[in-house]
């Protein structure tokens, strides 16, 4: 079974945002960057998992600059066999799914897997673009896959509920939370890492269908106003009267 | 052109999801000068059907196929493609919740239109056709210009006001084939979990964290949320050690809401969670450590042990909806 895992770079969870030139541009000072968690948590190590019990590749694949050698280096250390990096600025989800789906479409994977969305951009948009771009079925927020022969097995999110379905292979699947557990590559993994081969190829013609224009914080609280523990009918009041939300 | 709403229903009825996306595409097509029209499931009441002119669809086009009734992105995706093509639509909107999520992304690669993805407000259209969305899991927002001339919008639920007039709307069947191949899914079982209040769809929202100190205190949190009509809600180190179901996990690798009331019980408040919930509009903290971050986010804190301020608190609300209803 080949599969393929998308993985994008994100900024570790505990930055602190800030923007420059006018608030048009994300500023990447002291900023650590991480596998985007919903690609390297679920989407990555549910791969690899498969790939134990059943054979077969794992696969990953970014869009990305120079910089993001070191993300895949990390998928490799989790456990990847090989990985592509096509070598453009990711400027937006559908640039960037172009660029995967033209590469992918010819590789026959088995199951192409990716995050429920990334933790910068939270748009859930790349899978989807991914599915319909390389005319496949697609199942987005998945917390369960089981793969048997040509047809997966996948519990997915649904509004108000869960879903259990199957699907005929290939296929995309977003994945999130429930899918896997995080694996924390050990020291024959990284060594390994070095040396498993990394592809790099160039972008595709693609356009870019949007563009970021500026950025904004949201506004600050104002400040707390306490109440004493022993007054509790006060904050009741407050909520009702003042804030107006019970 | 029109603005073309994606108006998702459940149990022969539209959500309130559906229903903000209709007034958010309502105030869109007056920006632009067209009409809204929303795209529904044709097995719904007429009178259902009609009521979404209430909220600012003009026109309701149905779609009527058997396997419509089980979600399948891909066909989904084909009958809302070919419903824009039909009414001729260059904006697209969606609720960005689960359904939407699916969908919106395989309409928007096969239209190439450019997409804008958890939007939180209306587009500013004097330069360009810009939208403000959430990024940086709530941590920051940022504004998007769509370049084509086809758009696709994803509403952030919770984010667009609904408003209801006397309108009705007329209602239309569309004819749209959808070929076999389509239907790509075979779902097995579905799990609903309804008698719940949707977390995302929740306006109110009681939350707790490690200081309730073991998965048997929380009853005191859930009975809170009973009186006030309010979905449960919890920070990651509680789910991460299974105190409380994965799907309650709210914050930047969780669920982001923004409900009108948050009360954050026991909870410290790091970075990561507060991603999830700064949107909120009304910030309620109790926590034992008068340093905790999160008091710096909130707008009423109590200084205080959950234990004696939760039970106390579950009795003044419930004096308040005694003699509020």
């Amino acid at each position: 079974m080949k599969i393929l895992v998308c993985i994008s770079k994100a900024p570790d969870t505990t930055t602190k945002i800030s923007f420059i030139n006018n608030n048009t541009e994300f500023n990447n000072d002291k900023v650590t960057w991480i596998i985007n968690p919903y690609d390297e948590w679920y989407a990555l190590v549910r791969a690899l998992e498969l790939k134990e019990v059943n054979g077969g590749t794992v696969s990953v694949i970014s869009v990305g600059g120079a910089d993001y050698e070191a993300i895949l280096r990390k998928a490799f250390a989790i456990g990847a066999d090989d990985g592509v990096r096509i070598d453009a600025n990711p400027t937006d989800a559908y640039f960037v799914a172009n660029q995967i789906a033209t590469y992918a479409k010819a590789q026959g994977y088995d199951l192409v897997l990716c995050g429920k969305e990334t933790i910068d951009y939270n748009s859930s948009q790349v899978g989807g673009m991914l599915a319909a771009l390389m005319d496949l079925p697609y199942i987005s927020l998945a917390t369960k896959l089981d793969v048997a022969g040509n047809e997966a097995t996948v519990e997915c999110e649904i509004e108000g509920g869960k879903e259990i379905c199957s699907v005929k292979l290939p296929a995309v699947i977003s994945c999130q939370k429930g899918m896997a557990e995080a694996r924390i590559p050990n020291m024959k993994g990284i060594m390994a890492a070095r040396t498993k081969p990394l592809q790099v190829i160039p972008a595709a013609a693609s356009e870019t269908l949007t563009e970021i224009v500026k950025y904004e914080l949201p506004a600050e609280k104002t400040g707390c106003k306490f109440i004493s523990p022993d007054n509790v009918d006060e904050l009741v009041r407050l909520l009702h009267e003042e804030a107006k939300v019970i | 052109m029109s603005v073309l709403v994606f108006a998702e229903s459940t149990n022969g009825k539209f959500k309130k999801s559906t229903l903000e996306a209709v007034c958010y595409g309502k105030q869109v097509a007056t920006l632009l000068g067209t009409d809204c029209i929303a795209l529904a499931d044709g097995a719904l009441d007429a009178s259902e059907l009609a009521s979404l002119g209430k909220v600012g669809a003009s026109k309701v086009v149905t779609v009527k196929h058997d396997n419509l009734a089980h979600f399948d992105a891909k066909a989904y995706s084909y009958v809302v493609t070919e419903a824009a093509n039909k009414t001729n639509s260059d904006v697209i909107i969606f609720s960005y919740n689960v359904s939407g999520k699916a969908v919106a992304p395989i309409v928007a690669a096969k239209l190439q239109a450019g997409f804008v993805a958890g939007a939180v407000g209306l587009p500013e259209i004097a330069n360009g056709f810009v939208v403000k969305k959430g990024a940086f899991s709530g941590k920051a927002f940022a504004y998007y210009n769509i370049k084509t001339s086809k758009k696709v919008i994803g509403l952030t639920p919770n984010s667009f006001p609904i408003t209801s007039t006397d309108a009705t709307a007329t209602v239309e069947v569309l004819d749209i084939n959808i070929p076999a191949e389509q239907f790509s899914v075979t779902v097995k079982e579905t799990v609903k979990t309804t008698g719940d209040i949707l977390l995302t769809d929740a306006e109110l929202v009681v939350s707790a964290g490690r200081g309730m100190k073991g998965p048997e205190n929380w009853g005191m949190i859930e009975e809170m949320a009973k009186i006030l009509g309010a979905a449960t809600a919890c920070s990651r180190p509680v789910a991460d050690i299974h105190w409380r179901p994965h799907g309650e996990h709210v914050g930047q690798t969780g669920i982001t809401i923004r409900p009108n009331l948050y009360i954050a019980i026991g909870i410290s408040g790091a970075i990561q969670h507060l991603a999830g919930v700064n949107q909120s509009k009304t910030i309620v903290v109790i926590n034992t450590d008068k340093e905790a971050p999160f008091f710096k986010a909130a707008d009423y804190g109590i200084v205080g042990d959950a234990f004696e301020v939760v039970p106390k608190l579950n009795e003044a609300f419930r004096k308040y909806k005694a003699a509020n209803h």
